[in-house]
């Protein structure tokens, strides 16, 4: 029997910045809670191909696991969980604007 | 001191001037990144974990003041404030933004430095003993002849897609600061008779699979130096494997192919190529020479120095620690910690390094180098400057007493920054040396060099640390393994793997408990950790990292 899907969301990094982004429904977000959340497979295959089609916007595109909290999504590894917080030896990245 | 020609000053503008119009193209959507990553590697911008990262060659970890204060300049302008040096001489700024890049790149121009082939599978930048020119025992100082290597390999047009990258190191003594047995190639200058010469070590790396290198040849004059090292990466070039990444590095074609194959390959390739060297490198090597020439050594009252260490413990702790002796009787080598407890090893401020920089120029002959051990050396101040150095570096953080020492831990950048890594290595070393300062323990213990790499690539050198850490995912949570005994000089060992790795909350503690045991061990505070370790073996270390296991062992063997 092949694997359930579980939620993902679809993340990369902004092309002038650098910076951590997460696909929504009407873009792109720096934050994971505005993410959009995909249940669906087919519809997640569908999201990344418009996501890696804006070269000129991201690098990198890639679908990371979450769990959900609520609405809210979670990093399920300890990378992702990085890649959503910053550095743990300076409050750099994301941290300056908390 | 290189300087630099107008042909170096117009290769790096035209070269720059190319990667600004690549940069452009990328951003207006000329180029995909599938298309722009080869070239923006070639000039060393990464896109890391938060960011992209520029990686700035220090080639043989030698700069002067005005360098480092460009590089300081440059933290503040396009970065957030500070740098980090790296082990293979290198400063990485973790936060430049892909506009700026190519800006930061003619600055760096501005004062002779650059980020070329800091990245890609081409002949990265050349590394030397930290303490070159300085050292008391050298043979000669390295750096001409790295210099040399460096304009040879860049832009090389037959090394730029390499089956995959290549690091070669250079030491001019017989004390091995620069850990050339774990490079590519490693070159130890040497005598025969009164003639210098070069011992020509090939296929040693760490990394997943950790090489001690093998001599290819004991002896190799000058002015064969170029064309050996051309046939070497020649018949690497042809002859590595591009089937597989993880097989691709000298040391595996060293490995499978065996020595005596590679010296064969390398001597026809050297009889074929060798005419083509018509002694233009040995009149390019006497002008670098020339660049290189010892500074003018003063004599002076060193009075100041002894008054600071016979009354102030505080510098006398320092000096015993971070000083080395130097050639010149009247001066010594100076080691600045990048390894304050509880920061970021290899990290310095913007400030810091325009104190170092201005320290330099005052007292210091205007030269500063980056060790492989991620720390600041000052290599020439004479003795009566010493307390006044101190009490500089004191104000800003710069004073611990702390080289070799259980602190002065290398670290790669980990998670916290690396794309490639599997677990982070920099709050792990935050936390051994601040529990070792809070045990006030390290000097004590004595020279320990713990070394911390947070994914088997192994850029934290944990293979030849005397305890070395390795930070993997083990089904999705961090994982440090220990290795023990390794060793990264001329008696280059790899550590052995002390057992079943430990949580992140677990790996402090069992540093801890292997650092007492060797204290109970030592047969006297003279014999280091290391010395302790050669002695027994593994067994007493590991029943110390494993006590469980330990007691069961010995209960069951009491039954």
């Amino acid at each position: 029997m092949p694997k359930p899907f579980t939620p993902k969301v679809v993340t990369a990094n902004a092309l002038l910045e650098g910076d951590v982004i997460y696909q929504t429904t009407a873009g792109w977000s720096r934050d994971l809670k505005d993410a959009e959340i995909l249940t669906d497979e087919a519809h997640a295959d569908l999201r990344m191909i418009e996501a890696g089609a804006q070269v000129d916007l991201v690098v990198g595109v890639y679908l990371a696991d979450v769990s959900l909290d609520g609405d809210t999504p979670r990093p399920t590894h300890f990378r992702e969980d990085f890649r959503a917080t910053g550095p743990s030896n300076y409050a750099h990245g994301k941290q300056e604007h908390v | 001191m290189y300087s630099y020609t107008e042909f170096d000053h117009a290769f790096l503008a035209e070269r720059n001037a190319q990667f600004r119009g690549q940069v452009e193209r990328r951003i207006d959507g000329s180029l995909t990144e599938d298309e722009f990553k080869p070239l923006r590697l070639m000039n060393g911008l990464y896109l890391q974990l938060h960011a992209y990262m520029l990686r700035v060659a220090i080639p043989y970890g030698t700069l002067n003041s005005r360098q480092m204060e460009k590089l300081a300049d440059i933290s503040e302008r396009w970065d957030k404030g500070y740098g980090h040096f790296t082990t293979r001489q290198n400063i990485q700024y973790n936060w430049p933004k892909l506009r700026d890049v190519p800006d930061m790149l003619d600055a760096l121009a501005e004062v002779n430095l650059h980020a070329i082939q800091t990245s890609g599978n081409t002949i990265r930048n050349v590394t030397a003993d930290h303490f070159a020119g300085a050292a008391a025992d050298e043979v000669a100082d390295p750096r001409p002849v790295a210099e040399l290597i460096r304009q040879w390999s860049t832009d090389h047009p037959e090394f730029q897609f390499l089956p995959r990258k290549f690091k070669v190191a250079v030491t001019g003594d017989t004390a091995d600061r620069a850990v050339i047995k774990a490079h590519d190639i490693g070159l130890r200058i040497v005598k025969r008779g009164e003639e210098i010469g070069y011992e020509v070590i090939v296929g040693g790396g760490l990394g997943r699979t950790p090489m001690i290198g093998k001599v290819l040849y004991e002896f190799v004059s000058q002015e064969d130096l170029l064309p050996t090292l051309e046939a070497i990466v020649s018949v690497y070039n042809l002859l590595g494997r591009r089937d597989n990444k993880y097989k691709a590095r000298i040391k595996i074609t060293v490995h499978e192919n065996g020595i005596e194959d590679i010296r064969q390959r390398v001597n026809e390739r050297y009889a074929l190529i060798r005419p083509q060297f018509s002694g233009v490198d040995q009149q390019m090597l006497a002008r670098i020479e020339a660049d290189f020439a010892a500074p003018e050594f003063k004599s002076a009252d060193q009075t100041p120095y002894l008054n600071a260490y016979d009354q102030d413990p505080l510098f006398r702790s320092w000096a015993d620690t971070n000083l080395t002796a130097h050639r010149n009787p009247e001066y010594a080598i100076v080691s600045i910690s990048l390894k304050a407890h509880g920061k970021t090893p290899g990290d310095a401020s913007g400030r810091q390094m325009r104190l170092m920089a201005g320290l330099a120029k005052r007292y210091g002959h205007d030269e500063l180098r980056i060790s492989h051990e991620q720390n600041v050396i000052l290599p020439h101040v004479h003795r009566g400057d010493l307390p006044s150095i101190y009490y500089a570096l004191k104000a800003e953080g710069l004073g611990t007493a702390n080289i070799g020492l259980i602190s002065d831990i290398i670290a790669c950048p980990g998670m916290d920054y690396c794309a490639l890594a599997t677990a982070r290595s920099i709050p792990i070393a935050q936390e051994i040396a601040t529990r070792f300062d809070e045990l006030k323990l390290e000097h004590d213990v004595g020279p320990l060099k713990i070394k911390i790499s947070g994914c088997i690539n192994a850029c934290g050198h944990h293979h030849v640390g005397h305890i070395g850490i390795l930070g993997l995912d083990r089904a999705g949570v961090e994982n440090y393994q220990i290795t023990l005994g390794g060793d990264g000089t001329e008696d280059a060992t790899i550590g052995e793997r002390a057992g079943p790795g430990f949580s992140a909350d677990e790996i402090i503690p069992a540093v801890e408990r292997l650092v007492l045991a060797y204290l109970d061990l030592r047969n006297d505070p003279a014999e280091t950790f290391l010395q302790t370790y050669r002695r027994l073996g593994l067994a007493p270390f590991k029943a110390a990292l494993y006590p469980q296991v330990a007691g069961k062992e010995s209960r069951a063997n009491a039954a």
